[in-house]
This record gives structure tokens, C-alpha cells and sequence, in this order.
């Protein structure tokens, strides 16, 4: 219990903490990406993967939950240190802060966080609890159904979603500053957690810059290529597969569903 | 040359300060910073006034008394260097400069620039030495140390206790100064046997004090006087993750 | 007139220590806790001795005016420290260390003390070594060494150029230790202003706590002053601007006999003064002087000349011309005088036509840039900051400046000053560099003091005085002390006159440097004697401190320590009066061979002048101790 307690109390045990549940989110980011990235496959791929996700529903929440414990974790010690650095220096400078050596984004990671934190919230509403009144198209996002398999179509419902442009933008957004926030968050995280050495801390550097970038790229392609059109005519095939689908059954099940 | 500073005047910790603009007289540009203060305050007691409260001492950057925040950064313009060791020639004629004090909870002001700085001296007490007793050390090459591990050592050694890296940290931190003593130590094997009781005893003496905590911004590697490195941080979490697994 | 008892031990030169640690009387264990020893001062003696006396078992208080006891001006000692190591195996030992010192001190130093600072030197290695000071070292990880003026055997470790912050920061680590154990208690910002003697015994001081201005009473049984030296009365020197004789100068008023005084040591590579608004001289360090090579030029018409327009036979490289045998590597005194002289012929250089060059061509041309910079990189580093000059490319330009003082407060064979109960060590004492400090020796001095000598001897006196039986601090002796400190800032607060402190004693320091600086004479010391008087006394009146004795006033802290330095002023031109002869530090132009080397006279002045005080209106008396040299012979000092 000692060890808890000063896990939790120390500024470095904190910043452990912080660096841990990061790097936790760092690799959900990752992987999340590289399923998402099944968009560029025909749109059966990304159905059957969401599929695969959405079926074994004891997995799906215990992963859910934990994400969500970590999420919390990340945000409580965020705040927790951000106010005793504040506390930290009472009375402020006079002259307009200047960085020296600081990068901007090392500057504003609690800010970056909170946006992304924002973010998150509304993609969760739009992607996965499926909000309708928030995503901005007429397509019913929970009707959504794939010809042939009766899968969710996930695809379907990316693409009329990303159709919406102020949503994509605000998708730009909040990967643009998930990616910004990364790229001091994963260098930092080595630094926190004491994996950081002369020898490899350039190369700790770029990695977490390179990662960023990736991230941002592809996070950025899909919305970007739903702009550009992709997906359009399967979209159209299958609201129209679904308007008959639904005219033919029977009155009730939807709200069963 | 000639210059405009602007400095905060404040009698003591229980009165609220200001800052108050003075005009300088002809300077030269090969004058120090403290020097030119010198001469401020030479004209300000012949004018009657109580002259700028500063810290300073060996005045050849090596003390570590001098302290000051010179428009916006600690230790003035120059990289590598202190207060004391900072010249005129950074500056151009006619410059409005501000100076202010150290700023962090744990550095309370005294009177005017001058801020205590004994939060340091609590730390090095709680853990900052090699425990041999004197006349008991065993030949001096009795344990050979690596070329490596003792430039290394040094690197982290020449930290001179100033405080400028908790006066240019967002957060206040100290982690910069505390990793330099840690990691001189642990560096070295005749500091292995107290690595981990030294490490977790100076952090929570840290945290005690007040400090904030590192969010590796590298600020305070960029003013530090010794430019000592932010891999000594990386170090010493390292070391305090040990430490707190090993219960030290 | 004071006894001036030196109580050497007697038997050999080379067991003398050891037999006297054996027959000194100690303090049972138990009883140490009972002992209150008082330590002025945490530079390497000072915090060394408060960490060791901790350890030991007695109750200590330290006493520093800095902010932390880790800022002692010992800090910036850049070159090394001497030991007899022998770890090169070039013919070193305790007794060439020894005699190298004697003879760097010009025979004016005590053999047995010497000897004691030879032999324990090898422990102060050992013993920082241990504590974790990262002394540079060699591939295979044993200790590296370097050589320094004044010695033919390399014997110098060191850390960088920082070598004196890692020494004082390991001196400073090992009184953290205690703080934490709490045999040591620290007292920072508390500035000592007066000794106070109960029955001729030294038993406390009184302080004042630099940042509210209160004046404190402290008892002890003993009481030992670690303040460094008294060079700053030159105003201009190589002295952290802090850095006071206020200490060792009340004492001296309290009875405590000064040694020496005229025994300043002019430092020969210093950055030349540039303007009347320096505040201080920057060393480069003496070892600087292994590798760079010193010359001006042979014709004074070259002396603004581009140093790179004026080829090898118009160069005169007059250290290794004079010393052959020492070269650029001659002891301080002797490299410092020979650069005044090519001064005074005009063949100086830089703007003020006050300095000479060191030149790192040849090292460079023979090492590699890569080599020097390793060497000594972070010397050129300073000098760049300073000079904005890079020393890679062009010569250094060096100048004399003061640097340190051998004399001080005279102590006997166990430190202890002819008042009993009172220490003193370090740079604060007289004792063991004689006339003239070789390199690398002041910081051995410092450790050995603390480390090993005053905590072997301090037991003499301790023994001889009961436990617990400090007099309280209502004794009269104290309120008395407390009054004079008190009248004396009252009156440098009234005074409200015309001038600032500064101005007196960039004034006073001139007058010295012109008069008792490099080279004496008798019409210029007496020139001086008479001028110190009168400015003092324009000091008392026409002084303006401005600020309260309420609060933080570094307006008044100056203020009192130059007060002090008008008078230390005038016992150093009287010391260097009387002493019709030259050595060491010391050189007065009346007495020097044709060559112009220094000619001593040991017929009459092998011997320490102890000067005692008799109150202010009476000159002080001048006590002698004879200086017995039964080991070496006393030569003339050669390094050519």
C-alpha cells in the first residue's frame, strides 16, 4: 500500500502514472488507426472487422472500461499536477513568458489534452453510441445494415459521416491536436518513465515525431478521401438496401433492435 | 551606451512590490550586468535612495549566488552562462530591459531580487552525500571508476545551485537541479550503496518543498548556466522508479 | 605581549604528527556532546571541520553570511589540489612535497606544520574521493594528474577546471550528512561581527542575522574562524565580492594575534582590468601555464601590434628566458613580478599597455585543438565570456592581480591563536605557506585544516576545559560585544554623508595597490601609512549607508567590513614596513639582487611578525616567533 501511496502522492510517481496511462492510450491510438485503415480495403473488410469487435461483448467492455479507466487516470493526474504546478509559482512573471528550449507543444499539452478530451466525447456520441441529432446527415446512422452480410455497416456510416464537412473538419481538429499533443506526450513519456539516454534521445525525438505524423496522416486520410468521394455510391446502395429492408419488415422490430 | 531597466522594487515579503523604471548613465558595453547595477545603485545612494537588493558573490559564475530574471529569461540573453557573467554587449543602446526576481513558491522573496533559496540546501539534507566518515575512506584507487562514468559524474556535478532552472520551468520545478546531485552520485560506485535511499529521500524532500513537477519542457537545460542535461532527469525517474519498487 | 608558544612536538620532523595525536589529551565520548564548538565560515576549512567536529561527536554551529553554506569563494578555485601520491611515479613523496612548499614559501614558513599539510595531503585524496568528487581520471579509471607552478613532479589532481567547487560541494555533502544527523546546526545569512573573550578565552560570538537585522549572542567552548583571507581590502582582486576580513579583524581587536600580513600573493594570470567600473578580477588558472606560453614583445613600438603580425624573433618569451629550468611554469610570486617588469619597460599589451600574452599556438600546433579544448576548454570558455576574445585563435592577454593572502591570524601547532579556545584555519591563519602559496596548495591547506589537523588538535584545549561550562550569554563580556557591534551601526547609519562605500574603498585599494601592491618601497608604504589614516577618518564622516539596520542592507554589511579594511590597511603597509627585506609575496624594491630577484635577510627576519593589538589609539606591538629550520636548509630561492 506505501508503494500505492507514493505512486500516487509523488510528483514522479504522478508523472509515472501519467506516462503509463499515455503510453497505454498511445497504443489504443495506433491500433485503432491500423483497423480504421481497412477503409482503403473494400467496404466487407472494415464491416467484418467491426463485426469482430462488436460480437464478444464481454471483451468488447472489459476493453471498453479499461480505456475508460485509463482515460480517467490520464486526466485525473493531468489536473492533479497541473494545479500543484500552479500552485508552484504563485505569483507570475511580468514579462510575456518566452519558451527557451521549450517546444510549443511541450507548452500547452493541457490544453491540447482538453480539446482532444472534447474530441473524444463527440466522437464517441457520433461513432459508437450513435447519436443521431449530432452527426448532421439525414442518414439514420443505427439502421445502417451491410447488403448480403446484415453485419453493421461501418463503413456506411463512416462515409456518411465524414459527408458532413464541418464534422470532418472538426475531425481534422481533434487529430490535429491528438498528433501535436503526441508529439511531446510519446518523447516525454520516455523521459518520465527514465527510458531515455544521451545515446537514444534523439532518436526517442524523431520517433515520436515520426509517430505523430503518422497518426495525423492517417487519421486524416479517411475523412479526406470521403470528401474526395469514396464510398459515395456504396453509401447511396446501401440506405437504399436498407429503405427496402426496412419496408419489408415487419412493424417493430427496429425498436426491438 | 545607455539603458532603461525596469526592476522590481519590493522592501520585503510582506509588502507588495512594483516595479520602477531607472535610467542608467553612460555604460560601458564591456561592463558586466552587476556591475552596471553597481553603478545604478552608486547613483541611487548618492541620490538618497536605498539602493537594488541583489544577489551576487564570486561574480566569475561559479557560486551560484547570483540569480535574477533579465527580460523574461533567468541568467539574461547569453546561453551558458550566469547573471554575473553576462556583459552589456548582449544589449543594444537604449534597450528597456526588465529584471525581475527568481519567481517559485519555494524561493520566497527577501527584498527586492533577492529570493531564499535554503528550499536546496533541505534537499541536499535529505539526502544529497556519500555517508563516509572522515579518515575512514579506503585508497583513493582502491575502486578504479570508468573514464566515462566520471566525466559523466562531473557533467552532472558542475550544477552550481543557482535555481534558474526552477526559475524558468512553467511549473517550478527543481527536477533539473535534484537529478545533477542524484545523478552525480549514482553515477559513481562509491555511491551505490545509499542510490536508492538518496533518490527517494531528495524527491520527496523535492515535493515537500513545493516544487512543481517536470513536464520535460527542456527550458531548464536551455538556461542552465552549466548546461547541465535533461538525460539526468531521465536518470533519476529511473532511479526513483527503483527505489519505489525496492521500498528504499 | 602575548605568548607566542608554537608547541611543535618535539622528536623527528616526519613523527612528530603522529606522536602528537597520540599524546594529545582526549575528550571521552560521551562527554563530546557536552562541547558547543562555534565554526565562522563553510568554505572547504570551515564546512569540512564543522562536518568532521559533527561526526566526532560535538555539538557544532555553523555560521555562514551566504545564503547557503555552498557558496564559500573556495568555490572558484579552477586548477587543483596537491597531494603526495606519487601515483605517477616521477619521484614524489611527503618530503618532496614538503620542501617543494617550504621552498615555495620562500623559508618563511614553520618545517613541523609543512610537513603535517605534506603528510596528510594523500588522506584528503582518499577521503574526497570517497565522498563521490569526480576528479578526472584516466582510460584504465585510476586518477588522472597534472603539474603546477613551482613543482617538477606531477602532483596535482583535479576536476575539470572546477576543481575547488567539487571539493567545497563534497565538503558541503559531508556537513549536509550531519545537518541531517543534527550534531551540526546551520545558521546562513548571519554575518559574525564581533569575538567575545571571557577570561582571555574565546567563548562566543555575536552575529547578525543578515536578513532581519538582529543581533544574536552565541556561547561556545570553542570557537573557530574559517573566513578566508583579507585580499578584498585591495578592493580589486580575484575575491568573490563577499569575501571579508571582519571576522579575523575583530579578533585581532579582541586580542588574537595577526601574523604576516604583508604576505599577499599577487596572482600572474589574471584577465587584465578593463574600466573603472570593474568590480572584480577573473583568474584563469595557473595550470593554463603547462601548456600556453608567455611573451610580449621585444620592442615596446610592437606592443599594439596584431600578436600574429609579430614574428618569433620579435618575441621576447622572457619566463622561459629568465627560468629555464621552470619556464612558464616559475612559482607566482616570481611570474607575477617579471610581469610588472616587462610592463614598466612599455613592452605591455592590450589597451592599457597592462598585460602580457599567453600564447596557445604552439600547444595547439602540437596537441590538436580537440586536446586543448579537453584541457582546458572551459577556461577559454570564461575568457571568451569576458573578453569576447577566442583564445583558440588569438592570445590570451593575462595581468597580475590579488589573489590570496598567506598571512592571517597567528595559530599555533594546533591551529589554536594565542587566545585560548579560538581556531583558526584556511586562508584565515598564517600558517603554512610562508611568504608565498605554491599552486594547488590553498585547497589542500582548507581540507587538511578541517579534515584531519583541528580535529585531531581541538581535544588539547576542549580537555582543558570542563564540560558544559560555557559561560551563559548574559555574561557581561557578551553584552559589551553586543554594544560595540551595535554603536558601530548606529554610527555608519547616522553618519549620512557625501560618499558611498564603494568609492572609499575603490579609493583605499588603489592607494594599496600603488603603494603595498606587487612591489614595495619604504617612502611609498610610509606615503601610504599616511594617507590610510586621513581617509579613514574622511570615512567616518562623510560616509553614506542609506537603508535601516531593519532588514536585508547590503549597503551596511560593505559598510562595516570597510570600515574594518581602513584599519587592516594600515597593518599590512606597517607589516611590509618593517620587513626590510624581500621574499615571497613580499618584495620591496630596496632589497633585490642586480638580477632582480628578491634577497631575503635571514639574519634578521626568519621569523613570523605577530602583531598585537593595543587599542585604538596606540600602534599595535610587533611579537616575534623565531622559525627554526632544523630540516632544510635555507637557500636562496632559484628556479632558474
Amino acid at each position: 500500500m506505501k508503494l500505492l501511496a507514493r505512486l500516487f502522492r509523488s510528483t514522479l510517481g504522478q508523472k509515472y502514472l501519467m506516462a503509463g496511462s499515455g503510453g497505454v492510450l498511445v497504443l489504443f491510438v495506433v491500433g485503432h488507426l491500423v483497423g480504421n485503415l481497412q477503409f482503403f480495403l473494400p467496404p466487407a473488410a472494415l464491416n467484418r472487422y467491426g463485426h469482430l469487435l462488436q460480437s464478444n461483448v464481454e471483451v468488447l467492455w472489459l476493453v471498453r472500461l479499461t480505456l475508460l479507466a485509463v482515460v480517467l487516470l490520464h486526466i485525473v493526474m493531468a489536473i492533479r499536477l497541473w494545479a500543484s504546478n500552479r500552485a508552484a509559482r504563485p505569483v507570475a512573471y511580468a514579462s510575456s513568458a518566452t519558451s527557451y528550449g521549450a517546444s510549443l507543444s511541450s507548452r500547452t499539452m493541457l490544453v491540447s489534452g482538453l480539446v482532444v478530451v472534447a474530441f473524444l466525447g463527440y466522437h464517441l456520441l457520433h461513432f459508437t453510441v450513435r447519436v443521431e441529432s449530432i452527426n448532421g446527415t439525414p442518414v439514420a446512422f443505427h439502421q445502417l445494415r451491410e447488403p448480403g452480410t446484415g453485419y453493421y455497416d461501418v463503413f456506411a456510416m463512416v462515409v456518411a459521416g465524414f459527408q458532413v464537412w464541418p464534422v470532418a473538419l472538426f475531425y481534422g481538429v481533434g487529430v490535429g491536436l491528438l498528433s501535436f499533443h503526441l508529439t511531446h506526450g510519446v518523447a516525454a513519456l520516455f523521459q518520465s518513465l527514465g527510458g531515455r539516454n544521451p545515446v537514444y534521445a534523439p532518436v526517442i525525438r524523431k520517433a515520436a515525431h515520426g509517430l505523430a505524423a503518422f497518426l495525423l496522416l492517417g487519421y486524416l486520410s479517411i475523412p479526406t478521401a470521403v470528401l474526395f468521394g469514396r464510398g459515395n455510391d456504396y453509401l447511396k446502395h446501401v440506405v437504399e438496401h436498407n429503405a427496402r429492408r426496412l419496408a419489408q419488415a415487419p412493424p417493430g422490430e427496429e425498436v426491438a433492435r | 551606451m545607455k539603458v532603461k531597466l525596469k526592476v522590481w522594487r519590493q522592501r520585503n515579503a510582506d509588502t507588495p512590490g512594483r516595479f520602477v523604471v531607472y535610467d542608467t548613465p553612460e555604460l560601458n558595453p564591456n561592463m558586466s550586468f552587476l556591475e552596471m547595477l553597481d553603478v545604478v545603485n552608486e547613483q541611487l545612494t548618492l541620490q538618497g535612495e536605498e539602493p537594488i537588493a541583489f544577489d551576487h558573490d564570486c561574480r566569475e559564475g561559479i557560486c551560484g549566488t547570483c540569480s535574477l530574471v533579465i527580460n523574461g529569461k533567468p541568467h539574461g540573453p547569453q546561453r551558458g552562462v550566469a547573471t554575473c557573467q553576462t556583459y552589456l554587449r548582449s544589449f543594444r543602446d537604449g534597450d528597456e530591459i526588465l529584471v525581475e526576481p527568481f519567481r517559485a513558491r519555494p524561493f520566497p522573496l527577501v527584498k527586492d531580487l533577492v529570493v531564499g533559496r535554503q528550499a536546496f540546501d533541505r534537499i541536499m539534507t535529505a539526502g544529497g552525500f556519500i555517508s563516509v566518515r572522515t579518515g575512514s575512506a579506503p585508497d583513493a584507487h582502491a575502486i578504479p571508476v570508468p573514464k566515462e562514468a566520471a566525466e559523466r559524474a562531473m557533467d552532472a556535478a558542475a550544477c552550481i545551485g543557482c535555481g534558474a532552472c526552477v526559475a524558468v520551468c512553467k511549473n517550478a520545478s527543481a527536477m533539473l537541479f535534484v537529478s545533477a546531485k542524484v545523478s552525480q552520485f549514482g553515477l559513481l560506485p562509491q555511491g551505490q550503496p545509499e542510490r536508492y535511499r538518496r533518490v527517494a529521500a531528495m524527491v520527496e524532500q523535492m515535493d515537500r518543498e513545493g516544487f512543481g513537477a517536470c513536464t520535460v519542457t527542456g527550458s531548464c537545460e536551455a538556461v542552465c548556466p552549466k548546461r547541465i542535461s535533461l538525460d539526468f532527469i531521465a536518470r533519476m525517474n529511473r532511479d526513483y522508479g527503483v527505489a519505489l519498487l525496492r521500498g528504499a | 605581549m602575548a605568548k607566542l608558544e608554537s608547541h611543535i612536538p618535539a622528536g623527528p620532523l616526519a613523527q612528530k604528527w603522529s606522536r602528537h595525536l597520540f599524546e594529545s589529551k582526549l575528550v571521552n565520548p560521551a562527554n563530546k556532546r557536552k562541547y558547543e564548538v562555534i565554526v565562522v565560515g563553510a568554505g572547504l576549512a570551515g564546512a569540512s571541520a564543522s562536518a568532521t567536529l559533527g561526526e566526532l561527536g560535538y555539538r557544532v554551529k555553523t555560521f555562514v553570511y551566504h545564503d547557503s553554506p555552498r557558496r564559500a569563494h573556495s568555490i572558484a578555485a579552477q586548477g587543483g589540489i596537491n597531494a603526495a601520491k606519487n601515483y605517477q611515479n616521477d619521484g614524489d613523496s611527503v618530503h618532496r612535497l614538503f620542501y617543494d612548499t617550504i621552498k615555495g614559501g620562500d623559508f618563511r614558513a614553520r618545517e613541523a606544520n609543512v610537513y603535517r599539510l605534506a603528510e596528510v595531503s594523500a588522506q584528503i585524496i582518499d577521503q574526497c574521493v570517497a565522498q563521490g568528487v569526480p576528479f578526472a581520471r584516466e582510460y584504465g579509471g585510476l586518477l588522472d594528474n597534472r603539474s603546477f607552478g613551482g613543482a617538477q613532479v606531477s602532483r596535482t589532481f583535479y576536476a575539470r577546471g572546477q576543481t575547488g567547487q567539487q571539493l567545497l560541494l563534497g565538503a558541503y555533502a559531508a556537513l549536509c550528512k550531519e545537518l541531517a544527523a543534527g550534531s551540526v546546526e546551520s545558521f546562513s545569512h548571519t554575518e559574525m561581527l564581533d569575538l567575545v573573550v571571557v577570561d582571555g578565552h574565546a567563548k562566543g560570538v555575536i552575529v547578525r542575522n543578515l536578513l532581519t537585522g538582529e543581533i544574536v549572542r552565541h556561547a561556545a567552548d570553542a570557537v573557530v574562524l574559517a573566513t578566508g583571507g583579507y585580499g578584498n581590502v585591495f578592493n580589486l582582486s580575484t575575491y568573490a565580492r563577499q569575501s571579508n576580513a571582519t571576522a579575523i579583524w575583530r579578533a585581532y581587536k579582541r586580542g588574537a594575534c595577526f601574523a604576516n600580513p604583508c604576505y599577499t600573493q599577487i596572482h600572474p594570470t589574471c584577465i587584465p582590468v578593463s574600466g573603472d567600473y570593474q568590480s572584480k578580477l577573473t583568474l584563469m588558472s595557473e595550470s593554463l601555464r603547462n601548456d600556453g606560453r608567455i611573451w610580449v614583445p621585444k620592442d615596446p613600438a610592437d606592443r599594439r601590434k596584431d600578436p600574429h603580425a609579430i614574428p618569433e624573433s620579435a618575441r621576447d618569451y622572457y619566463l622561459e628566458r629568465k627560468y629555464p629550468s621552470f619556464g612558464n611554469l616559475a612559482p607566482r610570486d616570481i611570474s607575477s613580478r617579471a610581469a610588472k617588469q616587462v610592463c614598466d619597460e612599455g613592452r605591455g599589451v592590450g589597451e592599457s599597455g597592462l598585460g602580457v600574452y599567453l600564447d596557445f599556438a604552439d600547444a595547439i600546433q602540437r596537441l590538436g585543438v580537440e586536446k586543448v579544448r579537453e584541457r582546458y576548454g572551459n577556461l577559454f570558455d570564461i575568457y571568451h565570456e569576458i573578453t569576447n576574445e577566442d583564445a583558440y585563435r588569438v592570445p590570451m592577454r593575462i595581468f597580475p592581480a590579488m589573489h590570496y593572502t598567506m598571512g592571517g591570524l597567528w595559530v599555533d601547532y594546533n591551529l589554536m591563536s594565542n587566545l585560548p579556545g579560538l581556531f583558526v584555519l584556511g586562508e584565515a591563519n598564517f600558517s603554512d605557506h610562508g611568504a608565498n602559496r605554491l599552486g594547488a596548495s590553498a585547497l589542500m591547506q582548507g581540507l587538511a585544516d578541517g579534515y584531519f589537523v583541528l580535529p585531531g588538535t581541538i581535544s588539547t584545549y576542549l580537555a582543558t576545559v570542563k564540560p558544559d561550562q560555557r559561560p551563559p550569554t548574559t555574561h557581561p563580556a557578551f553584552a559589551e560585544a553586543e554594544e560595540q557591534v551595535r554603536q558601530q551601526i548606529r554610527r555608519l547609519l547616522a553618519c549620512r554623508g557625501r560618499r558611498t562605500v564603494q568609492s572609499f574603498h575603490k579609493e583605499l585599494g588603489r592607494l594599496l595597490w600603488d603603494h603595498c601592491g606587487m612591489a614595495r618601497n619604504e617612502a611609498g608604504l610610509k606615503q601610504a601609512l599616511e594617507r590610510i589614516p586621513a581617509l579613514r577618518e574622511e570615512y567616518a564622516q562623510n560616509v553614506n549607508v542609506p537603508g535601516s539596520d531593519q532588514d536585508l542592507n547590503q549597503s551596511l554589511e560593505r559598510a562595516g567590513r570597510v570600515a574594518d579594511y581602513f584599519e587592516l590597511a594600515e597593518l599590512l603597509c606597517r607589516d611590509a614596513l618593517e620587513r626590510r627585506e624581500s621574499c615571497g609575496g613580499h618584495f620591496r624594491e630596496e632589497f633585490q639582487y642586480p638580477d632582480g630577484e628578491a634577497r631575503r635577510d635571514d639574519e634578521h627576519f626568519a621569523h613570523v611578525a605577530a602583531w598585537e593589538y593595543q587599542g585604538p589609539d596606540r600602534p599595535p606591538l610587533r611579537n616575534v616567533e623565531p622559525l627554526v629550520y632544523a630540516e632544510v636548509k635555507m637557500a636562496t630561492r632559484s628556479y632558474k
